[in-house]
């Protein structure tokens, strides 16, 4: 009887725990103390007296990656008599599954960072507002491929494959010109690659084969690669920094699946600033991959109207200018002005590879099982 | 028999019966705060998620072959690696308490620094000595003038393995150390003085005694390693998949929720399945016996033969655990740059260079944090969580303390967070916690409240045994002498168990510092902690990114060993100062 009376009280325990979420436990209370002074009022909406005009919150959700300058943003808040919170939903994939998760009542107003391998997932879910900025006029139309403006596009880059230019030098090896050419005896061992499984640049290489080769051949192509001892790793941090020869890791191969923009970042982040970059990227025809990323209005927002101003300052120059350096991708707007070192060294491939969203959503997983099969197995 | 703060003179007037009740009453008493704060923490967002997936699972498709090859590896690497920990801890636990030699305790809180270092870091650790430019290799490669390197740990089963003795070994160490430090080893002498030999009195004597630790520690590493994440996907590669990383990929990557839950559960029962067969275990080996404060046999040692195997077994330490953090270290310090206009030519230098570059926001981010502000967040987050774990774990460690249906359940119920994927619970955060008070946007505890979920089963693991082992009678005796049951808990219980108290804050602290997949769903953009900020700079190429990653994980490791260094030397963890303030 007592063990019945004892999961009674459980029971009715935890339904009492789960029905009211917003009594606080008294046993954290001893902790309160050591709460840092300056969180308190971070996110909570702020009354300028003087003024005597409430200051409205915009919540932002974003991923790890999203970076801004402070005054780009006080600029925007300034103008707008605004306050912009920031939430980081950690990578891409995970800041989506938030929006998805808290559709019912949404945990921001804006969301920024779906990209075209994730963009028709993030539309049939129903978690976006439509909205035309004005300023998508600045912006070229093979960008926009959200259908009804659910999403706009504010950012791209190329996924392409770097390369070690002083071992190219010492070796007196070409450099590959084709996609093809990596399954060649003399670049043997030479390439890393990420799991499209788990990386986002993984991903996009994939894509890049299927577009080159179509969905019928590239899985040989990728047999070749393996046959020509192909490192295959889970993410794009030990790809570049434990087994790339030109970055500052120094591992011992010559080539990785990375970024166009790379080669620049590794300039502008030495000290002493070389005259050259250490790395290239390869971009020959289809050897990169061309990744979009857009920006969208939170379904149930009750701040639509300063969620639009935002989104037409997300579409505009001052924003756009600032993308390259914290980003290190490329803005859309076409009036955006460029930095020196990413005209000096980064390469932007001439034609990237792309495929339709729809299809990547379509088949994203049949790909990556075959890949996984072929490849891994 | 039975243990209980119940005074001697009123057992005879009850019947038994109703002791039994009293017994239970007191028992849900003090299990009322924990089970509250699982209850809201734990399976309220849990079973959200759960449930949520329940109502999607109609379009989902199973794929099996998915589910049950992780499986069968997840147990298979999980066992591989906590017998290895243990051949490697057991013998450093032995060390580190019965042996004075110099630097001993700096040592011993370096063997505790895996723990808190990231995995992109570790992985970073590990391959500057081990992988195909280590030092060992090329060391190898030059001394024998070939040029095929002899270790090949890239995406292995060894790298998984290694790895996990790595990050594991410091469990080992502590909770089976904390309860060999106390052992009477005037019974081993004993029994050696009745003619046994060394390996007889310790499978007879010291063995049985130091059962219930061993099984503890053996415990906890084995569901790390069987929730390891970062170890598998970074350094055992694709070819590697366990319910961990499968719901990760499924939940974030495929945004496959029913499926990902579905492996959750699969997860949660194992972890069930272990935490009571444990408790099974453990109920029948727990011997209470007469505890020695301090360890009687913390000797120098002073035979030829005892000096060599403590060289031995300190060079081995060094390799496994000194060397890879030394390299970090190293590495955060050393420019290894092409200098301007020499593309090919790879000078390298010492520089602060980095460290320097961590106090200015070159780029005007506005996310930007200055290392202090990291390390402060880190610390206040760490210090939260051994408040929070610390008082919850000793009102759970009393209430285990009788020995009831209630307590065996709740014992194994408290394990499943060290089970739980960081992934399916803080999605259920995302999905319950979003209204005032409790949101995850701006309630400041959750960071804290996560920590601690993963660091009570180590506080109970730690600090129950230790009041298990001492026995009734010195209670009872104090009872009877007129001690209030406050005063006993301060003049006995307290003493006996304030090593283990503190080696449960030092656990809380460390996994505080280190915990990465939970605090990157909960933590807010301007609190960043340390191993956050490290993963910013990690996540984008560049000599000067690199380089201060390197210089934060130094300064994490610092934090951390300063920390624990701290808190050994805290007195209220001290016998010498219980018994210097009652002189």
């Amino acid at each position: 009887m007592k063990k019945q009376l004892f999961y009674l009280l459980c029971i009715g325990f935890l339904i009492l725990s789960s029905c009211s979420p917003v009594s606080p436990i008294v046993v954290t209370q001893p902790a309160r103390t050591l709460l840092p002074i300056t969180q308190t009022t971070a996110t909570q909406p702020v009354t300028v007296q003087k003024e005597n005009v409430k200051v409205e919150t915009l919540t932002i959700l974003t991923h790890d990656s999203f970076s801004v300058s402070e005054e780009v943003i006080a600029a925007f808040e300034k103008q707008n008599n605004a306050k912009i919170s920031f939430i980081k939903g950690g990578d891409a994939g995970a800041a989506l599954n938030r929006a998805i998760l808290s559709k019912k009542s949404p945990l921001a107003d804006v969301m920024y960072g779906v990209d075209n391998t994730f963009l028709s997932r993030a539309e049939s879910n129903d978690v976006f507002e439509t909205y035309a900025s004005t300023k998508l006029a600045d912006i070229s139309d093979g960008f926009k491929l959200s259908k009804d403006n659910l999403l706009s596009p504010v950012d791209y880059g190329d996924v392409c494959i770097n390369y070690d230019k002083a071992y190219f030098t010492e070796k007196k090896l070409v450099v590959p010109q084709s996609l093809e050419a990596l399954s060649k005896p003399e670049y043997k061992g030479l390439l890393i690659v990420e799991n499209p499984a788990t990386s986002s640049p993984g991903l996009a290489f994939m894509l890049a084969t299927i577009k080159d080769f179509g969905i019928e051949n590239y899985l040989d192509y990728w047999k070749s690669l393996r046959m020509n001892d192909v490192l295959v790793v889970n993410d794009w941090e030990t790809a570049y920094y434990t087994h790339f020869s030109g970055s500052s890791g120094k591992g011992p191969r010559p080539m990785v699946v990375s970024y166009g923009t790379s080669p620049a970042a590794e300039v502008i982040f030495a000290d002493p600033k070389p005259e050259e970059a250490p790395t290239a990227s390869l971009v020959g025809s289809n050897m990169c991959f061309r990744q979009v990323e857009f920006a969208g209005i939170l379904k149930g927002t009750t701040k639509r109207a300063l969620a639009e101003k935002f989104i037409d300052f997300l579409l505009d120059t001052k924003f756009q200018n600032d993308i390259p350096m914290q980003m290190f991708v490329y803005p859309v707007n076409k009036n955006a002005v460029v930095p020196a070192e990413f005209k000096a060294f980064a390469q932007v491939p001439e034609t990237p590879a792309q495929l339709d969203p729809l299809d990547i959503a379509a088949n994203r997983e049949t790909w990556i099982n075959a890949w996984e099969e072929a490849v891994i197995r | 028999m039975r243990i209980s703060p119940t005074p001697l003179h009123k057992v005879g007037e009850q019947s038994l019966r109703s002791q039994k009740k009293w017994d239970v009453g007191i028992t849900l008493l003090l299990w009322l705060a924990p089970a509250a704060f699982f209850g809201l923490f734990y399976f309220y967002p849990l079973g959200a998620i759960f449930l949520e997936s329940w109502k999607a699972i109609g379009e989902t498709t199973f794929n099996w072959s998915r589910v049950l090859q992780p499986l069968g590896f997840t147990i298979w690497q999980a066992v591989l690696s906590t017998v290895l920990t243990l051949l490697v801890g057991l013998p450093a636990a032995y060390l580190f308490t019965h042996f004075q030699f110099p630097l001993k305790s700096i040592l011993r809180g370096l063997t505790s620094l895996p723990f808190i270092l990231p995995t992109v870091v570790a992985a970073a650790a590990i391959n500057s000595l081990y992988g195909p430019r280590g030092w060992f290799n090329l060391g190898w490669m030059t001394i024998t003038g070939t040029n095929v390197p002899p270790i090949i740990i890239v995406n292995t089963l060894g790298a998984i393995l290694l790895a996990h003795v790595f990050y594991n070994t410091a469990v080992v160490i502590r909770v089976t150390g904390s309860a060999w430090e106390k052992l009477d080893s005037r019974l081993p002498e004993a029994a050696r003085m009745l003619g046994a030999s060394s390996w007889q009195s310790f499978k007879e004597v010291t063995f049985p005694l130091l059962l219930p630790s061993i099984l503890a520690s053996t415990l906890l590493v084995f569901l790390f390693d069987f929730t390891s994440f970062g170890v598998i996907l970074l350094l055992g590669g694709p070819g590697f998949s366990t319910l961990e990383t499968e719901v990760y990929y499924q939940a974030l990557q495929r945004l496959n929720l029913p499926m990902a839950s579905m492996i959750s559960l699969l997860q949660l029962i194992s972890t069930i399945i272990i935490g009571f067969g444990y408790t099974r275990l453990n109920k029948n080996i727990q011997i209470p016996l007469m505890p020695r404060i301090r360890a009687a046999n913390n000797n120098r040692p002073s035979s030829l033969r005892q000096k060599a195997g403590i060289a031995l077994l300190v060079l081995g330490l060094v390799i496994l655990f000194v060397l890879p953090i030394s390299a970090l270290a190293a590495r955060s310090i050393t420019r290894l740059e092409a200098d301007r206009g020499q593309r090919t030519a790879v000078t390298s230098g010492l520089t602060i260079e980095y460290y320097r570059e961590l106090f200015v926001n070159r780029r005007q981010s506005i996310f930007y944090v200055p290392p202090f502000k990291a390390g402060l967040n880190s610390i206040i987050y760490a210090a939260e969580t051994v408040v929070i774990s610390g008082i919850l774990g000793m009102l759970a460690s009393l209430a285990l303390q009788h020995k009831n249906r209630v307590s065996r359940t709740m014992d194994a119920l408290l394990m499943l967070p060290l089970g739980t994927s960081a992934v399916t619970l803080g999605l259920g955060y995302i999905l319950v916690f979003n209204r005032p008070p409790l949101d995850v946007r701006s309630f400041p505890l959750f960071i804290p409240i996560a920590h601690s979920l993963v660091a009570l089963p180590f506080v109970i693991r730690t600090i129950a045994p230790a009041l298990a082992s001492i026995p009734p009678l010195l209670r009872e005796a104090a009872a009877t002498l007129g001690a209030s049951p406050a005063r006993v808990w301060r003049e006995i219980d307290w003493p006996i168990i304030g090593r283990s108290a503190l080696v449960a804050a030092v656990f809380s602290f460390t996994i505080s510092l280190g915990e990465f997949g939970a605090t990157t769903f909960l933590s807010r953009p301007e609190m960043p902690t340390l191993p956050i900020a490290i993963f910013r700079f990690l996540s984008q190429p560049g000599a000067m990114n690199y380089g201060q990653a390197m210089s934060m994980a130094t300064l994490l490791m610092l934090v951390c060993l300063a920390g624990i260094l701290f808190m050994e030397r805290l007195q209220i963890f001290s016998f010498d100062s219980a018994s210097q303030d009652r002189r």
